[in-house]
């Protein structure tokens, strides 16, 4: 593969302001256990790392945004942030990847 | 015979009773391959229950991009007869064919027990064959069917007569949103929902499981009986407007 550009970036997904997250409620409910106070307002998300082949950072962030809002986040109840990590060398493949079966 | 495709994912594990629930209600059941999108000239299509694709980012996202889904897309447009249950119903709502997401369940556990639910309108394809708005018992068994949307989409959903069904209590009336009778904590006890033009329909609880005494309730059957009838009647029209038409 010959080498090309390529950018890694991170998308942070989170529940939308308003919408129950049964999970940060269940992690607040732990902290009195662990003796903290004064900590609120958890909520939980996800975090998803990608690597974009793309000929500038622009194109890549274009690709990235429409990954968040179709698959990676439901517009409906969840928040995105995209975060660029940086250009990185491209000869990624599933090479290196341990064996998923399809 | 009239024949209703049930949509296989990568983790659907309700197919086969769904297959079941068919015949029981004498249809002939077309098993259909998420990778095909070949939906074989079925009269109607059941999304089953499961955890198609492990569930994996969120529950029925991965199935909405299968080829199978562009398919169903496309029937739901034309008018098509598509019934999502449970994992199916999490499907249509990630493929934007139904309103509304289905989070987490308000207790975090999965909840599998009988539960009640009444029809709220027996004038759809679903609850046709239904003689009355008494509750239905029927099993559920999930982690995510906290039904929600925002509050102006539920007043329009509950204007436009998207409501299908509610869980309800012992006594037939409404659950509250952190009632035992309310497995999930779903906004306003809504077990089911169904489209603008009423020809999809999705719900959590598991008609498809009650269908035979030997399965511990029979009230399942009205519901997949409905969805066998209309596409029955569906099929019989487009017969007859296919009579001198190029389509």
């Amino acid at each position: 593969m010959s080498p090309s550009t390529a950018f890694r970036f991170a998308v942070n997904v989170t529940p939308k302001d308003g919408i129950l997250d049964p999970q940060g409620r269940a992690v607040e409910g732990s902290l009195p256990h662990l003796g903290v106070t004064g900590v609120s307002d958890i909520r939980v998300g996800r975090r998803i790392e990608l690597t974009v082949a793309a000929p500038t950072e622009v194109d890549a962030w274009t690709t990235v945004e429409r990954l968040a809002g179709e698959l990676l986040s439901n517009p409906l109840i969840e928040a995105y942030a995209i975060e660029s990590l940086g250009a990185v060398s491209a000869t990624t493949s599933d090479d290196d990847v341990a064996g998923v079966p399809a | 015979m009239v024949r209703i495709g049930v949509v296989v994912f990568p983790g659907s594990n309700r197919d086969i009773d769904a297959v079941n629930a068919l015949r029981v209600a004498g249809a002939e059941p077309v098993v259909l391959w998420h990778e095909s999108a070949d939906l074989g000239g079925v009269d109607g299509i059941v999304l089953p229950g499961g955890f198609a694709f492990g569930d994996y980012l969120r529950a029925g996202v991965i199935a909405r991009f299968s080829p199978v889904m562009r398919s169903v897309a496309g029937y739901a447009a034309e008018g098509g007869l598509v019934l999502g249950i449970c994992n199916g119903f999490q499907v249509l709502t990630e493929a934007g064919l139904l309103p509304g997401a289905l989070l987490r369940n308000r207790s975090l556990r999965f909840v599998s027990r009988q539960v009640a639910i009444a029809p709220q309108r027996l004038d759809s394809p679903f609850t046709r064959a239904l003689e009355s708005r008494r509750p239905l018992r029927m099993p559920v068994a999930h982690g995510e069917g906290c039904y929600f949307a925002e509050p102006a989409a539920l007043d329009d959903l509950e204007a436009g007569g998207g409501v299908l069904f509610r869980y309800v209590r012992s006594d037939g009336s409404t659950a509250g949103e952190d009632d035992r009778a309310n497995p999930n904590g779903s906004l306003r006890a809504i077990a089911g929902v169904t489209n603008a033009a009423g020809n999809v329909a999705g719900l959590m609880p598991h008609p498809e499981t009650a269908v035979e005494a030997i399965l511990g309730s029979e009230d399942g059957l009205g519901i997949i009986r409905s969805l066998v009838d209309s596409a029955a009647e569906r099929a019989a029209a487009g017969r007859r407007s296919a009579v001198g038409s190029a389509r």
